[in-house]
């Protein structure tokens, strides 16, 4: 008998992928019995969950964001190569390098077997193990960037430009929105890898898991509490702050910032400019088109499964390749703080204000 | 190595709000950029030079060979534009071992290379630049670079990074050209000033204050003469054994609309006088010479219908002698033997007017009806010519309304029949933006006044000039002034500039005037009378017509 096809084993439902034979779900959108979470982001990691499993990063992440019983009631770690079996099902994890602690779940049943990536990406990462490919009969993919105009520049490119405006404009504070968890520490790391060893001043929003990674071994350097009271001490320096704190009040006290944005989205003009950004930095933690190319050719699985993100170019590219593409459209993933798609324009993301009432504005 | 230095420049250009910044980018670029490429940079941004040889179709089909179509569309839908489209999507090659062109190279190559191997020649330089140094040279060789740098401001740069004065520069400047090598010689203290000899050159213009009504009492009448201000185009005519030009007051060159006009200047002098257009002695509205402006070609029916001359008001040079630092009395001395002299044709002198008091000469401002008129002109008699905004030596008293020179900030489409139409704008004025620069603060909104071609040109224009959309409102390019006329001026604590205008509409669009030289909020505030509008009152403008 040939091995059952992974369709037959692995559902997607309203809640998210469903493992029948080891039920439990990878990755679920919503509260669940038993949950196997790929890493930490708010969109893959949710709170409520019964029995958790997933790498020990992955848990302390995830338990230094949600309360201790958000954070799943029993928890189970295993660390990367390791393997168990739950009702038949073999579970390995094996590294992603989005962010600290990911992993791509491989699943074998019966001599079948399907690969869940997760978020991932191949550029290098001094925070987080790279990724392995897998062979598998299928892979289950992200497409975040899944269009050929995204292709993210070498990082460390991406870094000197940051430095370069500093060099430029001495004076002004450079504020660089980023995601708190992996984006935020990746940065510090490259800039301390391209010789920035003055302090880097963090957003309160980021600092839980900044202590968090350096407990895990990620050394970042000197770290200060980006306090706008100190308007001062900021000239020059370098803040980093999640996305959304940009359009705060907050940013606006600094001392005329530049504002940059590290993100994939950067790649694309509009996108900088409608979110009022001065230095787009294209710094993404998840696979540009070329890299989601090549690693499905890597893991050579004859079928793809897309959860989110741009699937009907991917698919179509696959097809000319001769692999049998299928896109989930799995809900929620993409969606919150990582690297969700800028809001459309017309939202309440301007530098300056259009928004206010013009004088003499008739009704 | 210079395409992707000109494309990272470009790229913060693109993105950086700020004058100042702006600025402190041109600057760094001067300093740090090898000749011949920081000059042919220079001309790019400020549109001196213009490529033309490679059509857009052209690139569209290079890209179109490279790329699967379906890939190609999801992606222009995605991008929206399509030269960014093409520089994101390019497929890169590995081992393309040629070192990106210089911006000289591809200015020498553009010009060289037969038609025929455009294509091949572009692809070779795309395939050794990043996406971002393929956007900018994408942008360069079909000549849509469109930065919003303008001639203003790149002097303003030129004379910040090496400490020459602005004037200094504007004076060679039309004696220097792309890619200005003995103009960077000169700036960076290496070699003589540019002498634009021959070559017909234009002087800066000297302007005028706004009067306002606290300051005419102190008017001492003895001292000032009086001309009407008319409503036409400030121009400069330059003509000399080098040639004849005539000069906006930006300094531009609009002699292409004029001919009649540079065909009647076989002298050698320097003027300063008012474009009109003049049917058998009485002067047109304005409206009329609009039609002429901005034209390529002017046919036979333009000029006999719309004629124009020039209303000569000063002299700057008679010949080669520089009259400029001679009082204005001698000069208008000069000027009107001058005129007696040559009697050049389609020219003739703005008359003085008389008047022994401020209350006469506010008189005859009141009675002024004519709407060729827009006020007066009170020039101080021992004034030199001097360039720039010297307060104190020249006034203009316009007559009411009220009227300010503002900046094009937003427009937004308007509703019913107008609704395809980007009818209501917002407009702004000039203040400190707290860091020695300076800011539009947005002011007033208008969607009145225009006629019928105006609001197909200006929709035209904004389509054309969009930075950032949101809803229906179109940001557009800080470039187009409009002088606004208004009834009144209120404080107001309910917006930004803390003043509110009533009644505001367009009265023109100033196509002739450098958006860095539209008014200043505190200008505006000078007009501001009565107490503060109350909080939450509506505007008296919103039950205006329109
Ligand atoms: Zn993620
Ligand atoms: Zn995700």
């Amino acid at each position: 008998m040939p091995p059952p096809h992974p369709e037959t084993w692995l559902r997607v439902t309203p809640t998210g992928l469903h493992c029948a034979p080891g039920g439990f779900y990878v990755d679920p959108g919503r509260p669940v019995d038993r949950a196997v979470i790929t890493h930490g982001h708010a969109d893959h990691a949710r709170p409520g969950h019964g029995a958790v499993l997933a790498t020990p990063e992955t848990l302390a992440i995830m338990a230094a964001r949600m309360s201790e019983a958000g954070a799943g009631r029993s928890r189970q770690a295993l660390a990367y190569g390791e393997a168990l079996s739950v009702g038949g099902v073999r579970i390995g994890l094996r590294p992603a390098g989005h962010v600290l602690g990911s992993a791509q779940v491989v699943l074998e049943w019966q001599g079948s077997r399907a690969v869940v990536s997760g978020d991932y990406k191949r550029q290098r990462d001094p925070t987080c193990a790279p990724f392995e490919p897998v062979a598998c009969d299928v892979f289950i993919t992200e497409a975040t960037f899944g269009l050929p105009v995204f292709r993210h520049p070498p990082p460390e490119g991406e870094v000197a430009k940051l430095l370069r405006s500093l060099a430029l404009f001495p004076e002004r504070t450079h504020v660089v929105g980023c995601y708190a968890l992996g984006k935020c520490q990746r940065l510090i790391r490259l800039l301390r890898e391209a010789g920035w060893d003055r302090p880097i001043h963090i957003h309160g929003a980021q600092a839980t898991l900044c202590a968090l990674y350096e407990r895990l071994g990620v050394a970042l350097g000197e770290l200060r509490p980006a306090t706008v009271a100190n308007r001062a001490e900021l000239r020059g320096a370098i803040v980093l702050a999640p996305p959304s704190a940009l359009q705060d009040r907050w940013a606006r006290r600094l001392a005329d910032p530049v504002v940059a944005s590290a993100s994939g989205w950067m790649r694309v003009r509009q996108r900088a400019k409608s979110r009022g950004i001065e230095l787009p930095l294209v710094i993404s933690d998840h696979a540009d088109w070329d890299d989601l190319l090549r690693t499905i050719d890597e893991v050579g699985a004859p079928e793809v499964w897309v959860t989110h993100g741009r699937d009907d170019a991917l698919v179509h590219a696959m097809a000319g390749r001769g692999i049998r593409g299928r896109a989930l459209h799995l809900v929620g993933l993409g969606e919150d703080e990582d690297e969700a798609p800028p809001a459309a324009a017309g939202g309440g993301s301007l530098a300056h204000g259009v928004g206010e009432p013009a004088v003499g504005e008739g009704e | 190595m210079s395409v992707p230095a000109f494309a990272a420049l470009l790229e913060r250009l693109v993105f950086t709000p700020g004058r100042n910044a702006k600025l402190a980018l041109l600057q760094d670029w001067f300093a740090t950029q090898p000749d011949p490429d920081r000059g042919v940079g220079l001309a790019a941004l400020t549109e001196e030079l213009v490529f033309t040889a490679a059509k857009p179709a052209l690139v569209r089909d290079m890209v179109a060979a490279r790329t699967d179509p379906v890939l190609l569309a999801l992606s222009h839908d995605y991008v929206g534009d399509f030269a960014e489209t093409v520089a994101l999507i390019w497929p890169e090659r590995e081992g393309v071992n040629a070192e990106p062109p210089s911006l000289a190279e591809v200015v020498e190559a553009l010009e060289l290379t037969p038609k025929a191997e455009l294509p091949a020649l572009i692809a070779a330089w795309l395939d050794t630049l990043d996406a971002g140094g393929r956007l900018a040279l994408i942008k360069l060789v079909t000549g849509g670079l469109r930065v919003g740098v303008s001639a203003r401001l790149a002097k303003t740069a030129l004379a910040a990074w090496s400490g020459t004065a602005v004037e200094e520069i504007e004076e060679v400047w039309h004696g220097v050209a792309p890619p200005y090598l003995p103009l960077f010689r000169w700036l960076e203290g290496r070699g003589e000033r540019p002498d634009p000899r021959d070559a017909p050159v234009f002087r800066p213009l000297m302007l005028a204050h706004p009067l306002e009504d606290a300051e005419v009492a102190a008017l001492d009448p003895a001292r000032y003469r009086a001309e009407w201000k008319w409503d036409g185009i400030r121009v400069q005519l330059t003509s000399g054994p080098g040639g004849a030009r005539i000069w906006s007051r930006g300094g531009e060159d609009v002699s292409g609309a004029f001919p009649e006009i540079v065909e009647a200047m076989r002298f050698h002098a320097v003027l300063d006088g008012e474009l009109l257009v003049i049917r058998e002695g009485a002067v047109a509205p304005f409206a009329d010479l609009q039609q002429r402006l901005n034209r390529k070609l002017v046919s036979a029916k333009m000029l006999r219908d719309f004629p124009v001359g020039v209303r000569l008001y000063d002299i700057l040079f008679d010949g080669a002698e520089d009259l400029r630092a001679l009082p204005f009395d001698a000069r208008r001395a000069r000027l009107e033997a001058w005129i007696g002299r040559e009697a050049p044709a389609r020219m003739d002198l703005s008359p003085q007017i008389a008047f022994a008091s401020v209350a006469q000469l506010s008189a005859i401002r009141d009675g002024a009806r004519a709407a060729s008129i827009e006020g007066l002109m009170l020039k101080r008699a021992d004034s030199p010519y001097v360039p720039g905004r010297v307060k104190g030596l020249w006034w203009k008293w316009k007559r009411d309304p009220l009227s300010i020179d503002a900046v094009l900030m937003y427009a937004q489409r308007g509703h019913g029949k107008r609704s395809s139409f980007y009818s209501d704008y917002t407009f702004g004025l000039w203040r400190p933006d707290g860091q020695g620069g300076e800011e539009l603060v947005p002011v007033g909104k208008a969607y009145s006044g225009y006629t019928d071609e105006e609001l197909a040109w200006l929709d035209r224009w904004i389509r054309n000039h969009t930075t950032a959309r949101f809803g229906p409102v179109r940001e557009v390019e800080k470039a187009l002034v409009l002088e606004v006329i208004f009834d009144a001026a209120r404080r107001s604590t309910r917006h930004k500039s803390g003043v509110a205008l009533r009644f505001p509409r367009i009265a023109r669009i100033r196509r002739d005037k450098p958006a860095g030289e539209a008014d200043r909020l505190e200008g505006l505030m000078a007009y501001v009378s009565g107490v503060a509008e109350e909080e939450g009152a509506r505007s008296a403008s919103a039950s205006s017509p329109s």
